[in-house]
């Protein structure tokens, strides 16, 4: 590393992020690369306002009694932490952004297939999530982001109502989203970029995306009759006149249970990205990854019934549950062996993006394998509607995806703003996750086991150590979430200029330049070999 | 629920101690395959670091057969824990006959617990050891759960519908009893202990509990004052299904379908006679929603299943 | 001949943007479908645990008024796919024509249905208003609910198809968009009214025809 070219500043060159400056230009864009960056900002919101509710439910818990908030308070905080987290964080956290800002860029495309339909899409998430957040905060609803029946319709106080409603709104965001992107990845490809030379992180959307659209009008439709029962008290799910309250839950798991693959489908497609660039290797195994993605979504539809198995549900319907649940590890567990196969005899740079995928590996893996757990029968009787379940799900979708999406801010960063930033500090923020993580979750799933029940406002005296455990660990946590914002924020003005490509990764996107010109490709590209085509190391044979 | 630092739940059944078995079984083959991930992802952090010499040459990008065997090699294997787990999992499932039946109403924050000879309790539950015992349960008001982790056990409580849950406790002691689907404000309160008593004490606690009759007697006396024997007794103008030696057996329906005389058909036909009238029979019966509590509803099950007994005995 | 088409931001020829909208309305009815669908599998649910309630409740609805309906709705559907049919022609004044035609069908078909649900309203099958009909104490109830739930969501997106109708007719009428080079506004509008009245075929036989 000798004397390398001054690159240019990002604002010296004509880019996307100084393509206009006006509210208008931003506000009014159609530009994905912008819209991306529209999500950024407003999904880092909400991420921090959801984990804000989570900050006082751990710190209540440091003691057996609750003194921190009142019965009320506690259930309106876990309902709004649920609700935010999932549905304005979790959700359209990776797709929206990075699918928005590096799809197009992966297929050698200008933009996506409906651009307008992309902005529309934006200003649908936050009107819908700024009334959710006012609802939730100003009225307050206490059902849990699962809205079980007949609590949710008959007894409980609170603005269930709108929340109901501005879950609802911004399903459509979701959905036409998803929509985007399966049109683009189908009509948009740049000349040679067949479907066998796409980036994982491509078939990773394209089957968010099918979930997207198939499971969220199905969320639609349930919150649709929730709402109608609350608001002109029908009876559907009301048992003295018939209703049934588990066809409420039958209805509502079928959406739910796919949309936690929306959740982390995206972050292995950012996974497959971050350890082909880290080990300068292809994948191993590209079809094998390519279809599991596909297969994660299909037997993802078939697999609602585990979280009904002691709701009364048939015990026959609960085996045949329990054995596909099962079965959808099996694309999972490929995928793990995959990255670490591809790890093998790579060039290995322990940067932070290497760094938070294998976090990312061993967080989703131990966390995966806590799911196989849950999926027989007889251990799930016991730890259903425990902590043991919360921890198993905060291992996917905290240790999982958020492992995932901060990996794909620490990747992607430079092509986004043009500019590098401290990598020291980076190793520090994936350590700091890793080991924070750990300690706040581990405790819970012996929580789980000894009795502990989720939703508790209170516990009996002898879970307490393990709760201060969990909650010294949510305090390391905060801090390690909080330390990216400020050393990613310090290098939009102080970090070097990125060139396009900072970290010798293949894939088109690193072929234009840091940040992207607004059209993505001076010429679009043709594409003539596979994807993650890395020079074979130097050494005797070939691969 | 003694140590202040457990590290391991109690056990108070012979399913509790299988149930842990197979946990502790199944996170040895969980680690089994997970551990080659981790360690071989240090391995290779260290072994592979860009810069440090290392034979690279002939990286694989493929491997069908190693990529079908682990992909298949461990789904097999977790299926011989799904046929253990499920087999027990039916076994829970399916109580024996015979059974001390005690029944269960949960309402938003409490747990109402009446053994068959009338005894009442509330937060907590009293039962025999080494023997059988069938709770069936229902709820008020919004769905509830019965959490009783030293036997490993759980079942919802639906409103509007019995659930039951049955086991076989043989450790006497005094153990933990919770709520565990959310309910509302009181939900983290809504629980209390669940006490396993040798059969001798059970038995005497039993008597100095107090009771107004057993269960099944005070459901004979609703049975009169509702009037229900006015058109199900035997000197009744009206005709009415016959109820001695009915339960359990299976009620032909108008409308062609056949189903079964159990606790919930006696339920509902009780709150809901239009539903499912009986074969042969006019829909004449009044329905007594809002007239009986489900602790009447209770009473009346089980008067209708004692003579459901007897009309058998009296066969034999 | 495609001196008008527009070739919007990102595609690079006319026959890519248009397999694109195409791709996309379908993806779009797809989700349509899905969120009809769900409701319509909860019915289903509901006929097999209530069969007596359901007939019952059936019974009580306009099947006369319904059986109209459908075939104004059905008619409608082939006056749009003429208005296609002729737009591809570039028969500006036709095609305008044809989609008035399926519009004030449309509006007729809301005037049935409000006639209906006065009707439904003065038997006391509507929840929390009029007078309360015996049935809505019973299970009954339920399938009536469901039954307005999907007749109510039918004819919120049969409204919107009627907006985009009048709007389609404009600018084709107003020769905003040319014929037949942008006749892709004209196959999406068919399209959405299409679903509209696959919606309704199907909702027919689930409530309307389950009186037995």
């Amino acid at each position: 590393m000798t004397d390398r070219p001054v690159l240019q500043t990002p604002e010296e060159r004509e880019s996307y992020l100084n393509a206009g400056h006006s509210l208008r230009s931003w506000f009014l864009t159609t530009d994905h690369k912008r819209i991306a960056i529209l999500y950024l900002v407003s999904i880092t919101f909400f991420f921090f306002v959801a984990a804000s509710a989570a900050a006082l439910i751990r710190l209540d818990l440091l003691t057996p009694q609750g003194d921190l908030l009142t019965n009320e308070g506690y259930n309106r905080a876990f309902t709004l932490h649920g609700v935010m987290m999932v549905w304005f964080f979790l959700i359209p956290s990776i797709p929206s952004t990075f699918g928005n800002f590096l799809i197009p860029l992966m297929i050698g495309a200008r933009d996506v297939a409906f651009p307008r339909l992309n902005l529309v899409s934006w200003y649908i998430y936050i009107v819908g999530g700024l009334f959710t957040l006012t609802a939730l905060v100003l009225g307050g609803v206490d059902t849990g982001w699962t809205f079980y029946t007949p609590y949710s319709t008959m007894f409980a106080n609170g603005a269930v109502l709108w929340v109901v409603a501005g879950i609802t709104i911004v399903g459509f965001s979701s959905i036409l989203t998803g929509l985007n992107f399966i049109v683009t990845i189908h009509k948009l490809r740049a000349p040679g970029m067949t479907w066998g030379r796409l980036p994982i992180f491509c078939w990773s959307h394209y089957a968010t995306s099918l979930i997207l659209v198939l499971a969220t009008p199905v969320l639609a439709i349930t919150l649709i009759l929730l709402a109608a029962e609350r608001l002109f008290r029908l009876g559907i799910f009301d048992p003295s006149i018939g209703g049934d309250p588990l066809l409420f839950q039958h209805l509502f798991w079928f959406y739910s249970h796919p949309a936690v693959y929306i959740m982390i489908l995206p972050a292995m497609g950012v996974v497959t990205e971050l350890v082909t660039a880290g080990a300068r290797r292809r994948i191993f195994g590209y079809w094998f990854v390519a279809c599991a993605s596909i297969a994660i979504a299909a037997i993802g539809f078939l697999v609602w019934g585990h979280h009904m198995f002691v709701s009364g549900q048939s015990m026959y319907a609960g085996a045949i549950f329990s054995f596909l649940s099962l079965a959808v590890a099996v694309p999972s567990a490929v995928k793990v062996y995959n990255w670490t196969a591809t790890l093998y005899k790579g060039e290995l740079a322990l940067d932070p993006p290497l760094l938070f995928a294998m976090a990312f590996i061993g967080l989703f893996t131990f966390g995966g394998l806590s799911g196989l757990m849950l999926a027989l029968l007889a251990i799930d009787v016991h730890v259903h509607d425990t902590y043991f379940v919360v921890a198993h799900f905060h291992y996917i979708m905290v240790g999982g995806a958020v492992s995932g999406f901060l990996g794909a801010v620490h990747f992607w960063w430079p092509k986004m703003t043009g500019r590098m930033y401290s990598l020291t500090w980076g190793r520090i923020s994936a350590g700091l996750i890793f080991f924070g993580f750990n300690l706040t979750f581990f405790p819970q799933y012996l929580l789980g086991y000894l009795g502990m029940p989720r939703r508790y406002h209170v516990y009996p005296p002898e879970f307490q150590p393990l709760n201060v455990l969990s909650s010294a660990g949510a305090s390391i946590l905060a801090v390690a979430y909080l330390l990216p914002l400020v050393y990613l924020v310090y290098s939009l003005r102080n970090g070097r200029p990125a060139g396009p490509n900072p970290w010798g990764a293949s894939g088109l996107e690193w072929k234009t330049a840091s940040p992207p010109p607004t059209h993505n490709f001076d010429e679009t590209p043709v594409v003539g070999g596979p994807a993650y085509d890395y020079p074979q190391p130097a050494a005797a044979g070939h691969g | 629920m003694n140590d202040f630092f457990r590290m391991w739940p109690a056990q108070a059944s012979a399913h509790a101690v299988r149930v842990d078995q197979l946990f502790i079984a199944f996170s040895a083959l969980i680690v089994a395959l997970a551990a080659p991930v981790f360690i071989l992802m240090a391995v290779f952090a260290i072994r592979y670091r860009r810069g440090v010499d290392a034979d690279r040459s002939r990286a694989p990008v493929r491997g069908v057969w190693i990529e079908t065997g682990w992909a298949i090699i461990p789904f097999l294997l977790t299926l011989a824990f799904f046929v253990y787990s499920s087999w027990l999992y039916f076994q829970t499932g399916r109580p024996p006959p015979g059974a001390l039946t005690i029944d269960v109403v949960a309402k938003q924050w409490m747990w109402k617990f009446e053994h068959p000879g009338g005894q009442r309790e509330i937060d907590e539950l009293h039962v025999p050891s080494g023997e059988a015992v069938k709770l069936v349960m229902t709820s008020q008001d919004v769905i509830h759960s019965l959490f009783l982790p030293a036997l490993r056990l759980k079942q919802d409580v639906l409103p509007g519908r019995y659930t039951t849950l049955w086991f076989n406790a043989d450790k006497p002691g005094t153990y933990a009893l919770r709520c565990t689907q959310f309910c509302g404000f009181d939900h983290a309160v809504m629980g209390g202990r669940f006490i396993v008593m040798r059969p001798a004490d059970y038995a005497h606690w039993l008597q100095q509990a107090g009771t107004d009759g057993s269960l099944a007697q005070q459901g004979f006396e609703l049975f009169r004052r509702l009037g229900c024997s006015g058109c199900h007794g035997p000197d009744s103008t009206h005709r009415a299904p016959k109820l001695e030696g009915l339960y359990g057996r299976p009620v032909p329906l108008d409308g062609g379908r056949v189903t079964v005389a159990d606790d919930q058909y006696l339920r509902d036909s009780i709150l809901y006679p239009a539903r499912d009238v009986a074969a042969g029979y006019a829909p004449i019966m009044p329905t007594f929603a809002g007239q009986v509590s489900e602790s009447d509803l209770i009473r009346l099950v089980a008067y209708l299943k004692s003579i459901g007994d007897q009309a058998e005995e009296a066969r034999r | 001949m495609a001196d008008y088409v527009t070739l919007r931001e990102p595609y690079a020829a006319p026959a890519q943007q248009r397999e694109a909208d195409f791709m996309g309305m379908y993806v779009f009815l797809g989700t349509e479908a899905m969120l009809f669908g769900g409701l319509f599998a909860l019915v289903f649910g509901y006929r097999s645990l209530h069969p007596q309630a359901v007939a019952l409740a059936a019974r009580h609805m306009q099947l006369w008024i319904a059986t109209a309906n459908t075939g104004i709705l059905l008619t409608s559907s082939l006056l749009v796919a003429l208005a296609v049919h002729v737009a591809r022609k570039g028969a500006r004044r036709a095609t305008g024509g044809f989609l008035l035609a399926a519009l004030s069908l449309g509006l007729a078909f809301l005037v049935l249905k409000a006639i209906e649900y006065g009707i439904d309203y003065r038997d006391g099958l509507m929840p929390l208003v009029g007078p309360a009909s015996p049935l809505r104490h019973t299970s009954a109830a339920l399938f009536i609910d469901l039954y307005f739930v999907a007749t109510g969501l039918h004819a919120l997106h049969l409204t919107i198809g009627l907006a985009v109708l009048a709007w389609t007719a404009a600018v084709v009428l107003g020769r905003r968009k040319r014929l037949p080079d942008q006749a892709v506004v004209v196959e999406m509008s068919g399209l959405y009214w299409h679903f509209v009245d696959v919606v309704w075929v199907f909702a027919f036989p689930i409530f309307y025809l389950a009186r037995n």
